[in-house]
This record gives structure tokens, sequence and C-alpha cells, in this order.
């Protein structure tokens, strides 16, 4: 048990938690910015595996852009799931 | 030692697929897609990682390195995931617009 | 049902997928001590593709980057590929999109003093952060991709804070086509010098200096101008048309 270790599960689980809740919420756009906050933590996830060229990519391409994309679409057609 | 960083992406891969398989609504399925891409792509970032090792930049006075093969797919394919997905979103509101409804039960019983 | 369905094959692609890497090992390996059989020498070797990447690599392309040098050179054909299919996406979003929101025109609330001051004063300084990752590419974290990123990430921002601001499609169209022929130019120069497509024709210089690596700067500077130009049309086409 390494601080690395201590971190990373942190991470993982609050990662896990955040896709259950995209997963499950009826309200699209709660899903959408859970979506966003699994990317969040990915990415600093790949910082720590040593990759930050892929942090970078993923912080501004899966929180940023993803995201607003997504909404946008909301906004088009409904938001709530049947 | 348990490998946690597989496990957490494969976790993450198994539950897009469910959300693909279970849910209804076109716009919740391309959430799964996506969901799937940040799985696979932390699975092939975590199985290039090398204990102690530094990023791939020559710095001259360490000498170990992670694996650079992984990081230069991964970051094509984040680019590659997010285009993709815009223009899936675009194809589910074109079908809302025809259709008035994004649930795939709803657009299945309009055809009959 | 179909939900109890979905639950038990999920619960299978996770027992599957992990017995399939349950022997991969984690964070244990050394690059140089890999040792794969090679099928056409019939014997182990032990010089894998990644431990020659990481001790050959600034030789060959002169890059400081070694994710860099694969992206734009070992690979660098298999990267015109991947823009291509990004060509390919945003021109799909942009004709759907196109055909659905001709006819409808949505009234927009301005936003308020602050963030239209702030963004248009933020906006200069993320394209600059962007082009620095982009034309930094061979030295430091960043590249092509991420870079491109952020520069449509200001535009984003410009679009979120006015309601009439579009971007205007033909500069954009000028932008993507330019650096598409930059990107192909260089390879078919490459083809004439050497007789191999995207070869690395200029000199390399020193290491760690700005103007060194040969194309390689050039290419991503690119990929970064063409990936700019395309997540900039993909988010103008989601955002509708406004009045």
């Amino acid at each position: 048990m390494d601080l690395f270790m201590v971190v990373s599960l942190i991470l993982i689980i609050a990662m896990l938690i955040a896709a259950l809740v995209a997963a499950e919420s009826r309200d699209l756009i709660s899903a959408a910015i859970a979506m966003g906050v699994v990317s969040l933590i990915a990415s600093i996830l790949f910082y720590m595996l040593q990759a930050p060229d892929v942090a970078i990519t993923e912080a501004s391409i899966g929180a940023g852009l993803s995201l607003a994309i997504m909404i946008f679409a909301i906004k088009h057609t409904v938001r709530w799931e049947k | 030692m348990i490998p946690y960083y597989y496990i957490a992406s494969i976790a993450l891969i198994a539950l897009g697929f469910y959300i693909v398989i279970a849910k209804k609504n076109l716009i919740k399925i391309i959430i799964g897609l996506d969901m799937m891409d940040t799985g696979v792509n932390l699975l092939l970032i975590s199985i290039g990682y090398v204990k102690g090792g530094t990023a791939p930049i020559e710095n001259g006075n360490y000498p170990i390195y992670v694996d650079p093969i992984p990081q230069a797919l991964v970051l094509t394919a984040i680019v590659i995931g997010v285009s993709v997905m815009a223009l899936a979103l675009s194809i589910a509101i074109g079908l809302y617009k025809n259709t008035g409804t994004v649930e795939i039960d709803e657009i299945r019983r309009l055809r009959e | 049902m179909k939900r109890a369905v979905a639950a038990i094959l999920a619960i299978l692609i996770f027992i599957v997928l992990g017995l399939a890497f349950a022997k991969i090992p984690f964070g244990n390996v050394n690059l140089e001590d890999y040792h794969y059989y090679n099928p056409i020498q019939d014997k182990q070797t032990s010089d894998s593709v990644p431990a020659h990447y990481l001790k050959e690599g600034k030789n060959e392309t002169g890059s400081t980057n070694i994710v860099t040098a694969v992206v734009v050179d070992y690979r660098g054909f298999d990267t015109l590929g991947e823009v291509t299919v990004l060509f390919l996406a945003s021109t799909g979003v942009g004709s759907v999109m196109y055909i659905f929101e001709k006819e409808k025109r949505r009234k927009v609330r301005r936003a308020n003093a602050v963030v239209e001051t702030a963004s248009k004063l933020l906006f200069g300084f993320i394209i600059l952060f962007g082009a620095y990752i982009f034309v930094h590419g061979h030295l430091t974290p960043g590249g092509g991709f991420p870079g491109g990123a952020v520069i449509a990430s200001s535009f984003l921002l410009l679009y979120l804070a006015y309601p009439k601001f579009h971007a205007e499609h033909k500069s954009l169209n000028v932008a993507e086509s330019l650096a598409g022929l930059t990107f192909v130019g260089v390879g078919l120069i490459g083809l004439l010098v050497a007789s191999y497509f995207l070869y690395n024709f200029l000199p390399f210089g020193l290491p760690t200096y700005l103007f060194s690596a040969g194309v390689i700067p050039i290419i991503y500077v690119a990929v970064g101008v063409k990936v700019g130009s395309e997540l900039t049309g993909i988010v103008d086409a989601m955002m509708g048309v406004r009045e």
C-alpha cells in the first residue's frame, strides 16, 4: 500500500460511482455531466500512469468539448428519459 | 498484487455495454458508447505502464521510461471518439426532428 | 426482463475480459528484457519495438518527445488516415445538421456583461495557448491533437458568450484545406527526395531546440490547425442556426 495505490484506488472508486450515476440517472443532463466527471478522473489517472500527452487531450476533449456537444444535443431533443 | 487499473477499466467497459443493451433512449445509448471508449483507452494506457518509469520524453539522466506505443494510439483514438460521437448525436437529432421522439421503442412502433 | 439479461451479459463480459487480462502483469515489465518470439528468424529476440523506439527515437527522428516521434514519424501514414476519418465525421455532422436546422431560428438571451468582457479578453490567450501546445509538440507533452482541441474550446467560449456569434465558414474551410494540403505536400516531397512517403528530409538540428526534428513541427502545426478547424465546425453545426 504505497501512496500511488491509495490515490489510485480513491480516484477509481469515485470514477465508478460517477459511471453508475451516468448509467442510472433519468435526467439526461445530469448523466452527461457525470460522464464528464468520468472523463476528468480518467485524465487524472492517465497523468498518474505517466501519459501527459493523453492526459492533456482527454482533459480538453472528454471533459470540455464532448460535454458541450452532448448538452447541445440534449437541448435539441428531450431532457428526460422515459 | 491485484491489478486494480485493469479491473476499473473492464468495469467501465461492462457498464457501457449494459447501458447499450438495456436502455431505450438513443442519447443514453450514445453515453454508454462513450463510456466504453473511455474504458478501452484506460485499459491500453495501463497495459503500457512500467513501475518507476517516467513519461517517454527524453531527458538524458533517467533510464526507465513507460511504453510509448499505447500512448500514441490512444492520443488519436480520443479525438476520433469525440467526432464519431458528434456524428451519432447529430443523427439522433435528425431522427427526433422527423419522428418527435428518441425512444427506440416508439420509433419502432411508428414504422408499423 | 431485458435489464436482467443485459446485466447477466455485462457480468459475463466482465468475467471473460478479466480472465483474458489476468496474466498480463501490471507495471512489472522491463521493456529492455522483453523476450519476443520472432517467427521470421525462429528464435527469441530481446529487441522489442518500444525498446527500439526509446533507444533510437531521438537519433532517428530528432524529436525529444517519443510519443510525437511515433505519431508523426514512425506511424505518420496512420495519422493521415485518422485525420481523414475526422474530416469525414465533421462533414457528416455538418450535412446532417444543415438539413434539419435550416428553417428554425431560435431567440437566445444575451449573457451578462461580465461574461461577455471576460470571454473577449480570454479568447486570444486560449488560442495562444493552443498554438503553444502544438508548436512545441516535439519537445514537451502535447501536440497537434490537444492543441486543436484547445483552439476549438476557445471558439466554444465565444459561442456560449455571444448569442449571435458564428464562425466564418469560408475561413474555416480555407484553414482546413491548407492544413491538409501541407500534410500531403510534405509527404510527397519526402516521396520525391527519398522514395518513401513522409520521409524526414530536413536537417534534424540540435535536440531540445525549437527548430529541430526536421518536418515533425511542420506536420504537427498542420494537424493542429486541421483538428482545430474541424472541431470548431462540429461545434458550429451542433449549436444550430442562431438569430
